[in-house]
């Protein structure tokens, strides 16, 4: 499958928020307008995450959410404080094509397993924070990227594979907001095993960072924030670059590419 | 002009109507006999196993009025597994009868090239078969190549090489992705979730009732 573009909306209150190393949080937009703003710069997917719900023991705006899904015609990924198959339901009520769960996954694996039983593989996707703390070795965080977890990122994400999530949504704390380009070494120690597709995010600086993250590092798929949210890129020439440099994205030209004028209608 | 979208107790139906909603207001959901019966046309949608399906439509009463509606000419537009229904037999968990609409069954992928994997998940390109053969239907006006979203890890496989409307490559193998005949038409793909290309789908097909 070609590679994805995918924007990541990180939710706090009513707002789209962003940081550095998942603190530090500054609001840069409104939550319906931006997702509205990047589908219609072609992005193949959109992920909303509410980052503050598990840190808050709360649930997430369930209608904010599903305000995002309606304007949006591409698959969406959601989540934040999933605790239950009953939160995971009420995300798909509101628009959601996948679930992304780290928290209450980490506290309680078998959530995950149960998830996939209920709503299959395709749906649920594990969320990983992922912070450096050796030379090949990364910890698990949860609650946005603030707390220890004490787990091994990577024995974690082969046991969350074992229980049958369908997608890795792999974060570096470390890189995240800092517009850097991704973190490759945690990427390719993923990368290496994993046999369901692997999302990137974190530091995605520039076309020829995304570019290194889909070749070098075999992402299927790259996600990026800041740099779009500060309109430092959109996904539209963040795309054209890639296929310029020789890398198959999806064309997201309006009509599928044809010509309204010449059908009969 | 009212468009009814069978709530038949499957998943992943409200998008469906969302995608409708962008161009006209007549969209009602509905799992009643008589207000499907007096519809102008149908959208099948759905996420799930044929057996789950078919069984979902039967105890609901809901198989007589589908067919009669087919029959009558009324335009239907299935979605990934209501279109998998329109054919005869699925092969899900057993040997199940689907609605029969199309000659024809639905079949696991067979084992495919290149490491490619299943479900089949994430956009793909929808090929004309031959030139001319979209025009009338509700995929006139795109792009053959244009690319939907698709997940799913069972394949159409109509009878008749007529009523293959588009094909997708995937991991060596070419696959019906739209099947048809008459005011009938199945995507395998999710044009509710394909962008603007998805909803052309979904415009013409509101265009053509």
């Amino acid at each position: 499958m070609k590679p994805r573009v995918i924007p990541r909306l990180d939710i706090k209150g009513s707002n789209v928020v962003k940081g550095i190393h998942m603190e530090g949080l500054r609001i840069v937009g409104e939550p319906r307008e931006l997702a509205r703003k990047y589908y219609e710069q072609g992005a193949d997917e959109l992920i909303a995450m509410d980052i503050v719900a598990s840190l808050y023991g709360r649930s997430p705006d369930f209608d904010l959410m599903r305000s995002i899904a309606n304007e949006l015609f591409i698959p969406l990924t959601m989540g934040g404080g999933i605790q239950s198959l009953h939160d995971i339901n009420n995300f798909l009520r509101a628009g959601a094509d996948k679930v992304a769960i780290n928290t209450f996954a980490v506290r309680r694996p078998e959530l995950l397993a149960e998830a996939v039983r209920q709503f299959g593989s395709q749906c649920i996707v594990l969320s990983v924070e992922a912070k450096r703390d050796g030379a090949d070795s990364w910890e698990a965080y949860v609650d946005g990227g603030r707390e220890h977890s004490g787990k091994d990122a990577i024995a974690w994400i082969k046991q969350a594979l074992e229980l049958g999530v369908g997608e890795i949504l792999l974060t570096s704390v470390d890189f995240d907001g800092t517009r850097k380009g991704f973190d490759m070494e945690l990427l390719a120690a993923v990368a290496s095993f994993c046999p369901v597709p692997v999302v990137i995010h974190g530091g995605a600086k520039d076309s020829a960072s995304l570019a290194q993250a889909i070749i070098e590092g075999k992402a299927d798929a790259v996600c990026a924030a800041s740099i779009l949210h500060y309109d430092e890129w959109t996904i539209g020439d963040l795309k054209k670059e890639l296929e310029d440099t020789g890398i198959p994205v999806r064309v997201s030209d309006r009509n599928g590419g044809g010509h309204p004028s010449s059908a009969n209608l | 002009m009212k468009i009814v979208v069978v709530d038949y107790g499957v998943g992943n139906i409200h998008s469906a109507i969302k995608g409708l909603k962008r161009f006209t207001d007549n969209v009602v959901l509905s799992e009643d006999p008589a207000e499907i019966r007096a519809a102008s046309a149908l959208v099948l949608p759905g996420q799930g196993a044929f057996k789950t399906g078919m069984e979902g439509l039967r105890v609901r009463g809901l198989l007589e009025e589908v067919k009669q509606a087919a029959a009558a000419g009324k335009p239907i537009l299935g979605i990934c597994l209501g279109a998998q229904l329109l054919l005869a037999k699925g092969f899900e968990f057993g040997e199940h009868e689907g609605l029969g609409l199309l000659p024809g069954k639905v079949a696991h992928f067979p084992a495919l090239q290149d490491g490619a994997k299943i479900p089949h998940m994430g956009w793909n390109a929808i090929e004309e078969p031959t030139p001319g053969k979209w025009k009338g239907t509700a995929l006139e006006g795109l792009r053959s190549g244009a690319e939907m979203y698709f997940v799913h890890s069972y394949i159409l496989q109509p009878t008749d090489p007529a009523h293959v409307l588009a094909t997708t490559l995937y991991g060596g193998l070419r696959f019906p992705s739209v099947i048809g005949k008459g005011n009938m038409i199945g995507c395998q793909f999710h044009p509710e979730k394909s962008g603007e290309g998805g909803l052309r789908i979904i415009r013409n097909f509101v265009e053509l009732i």
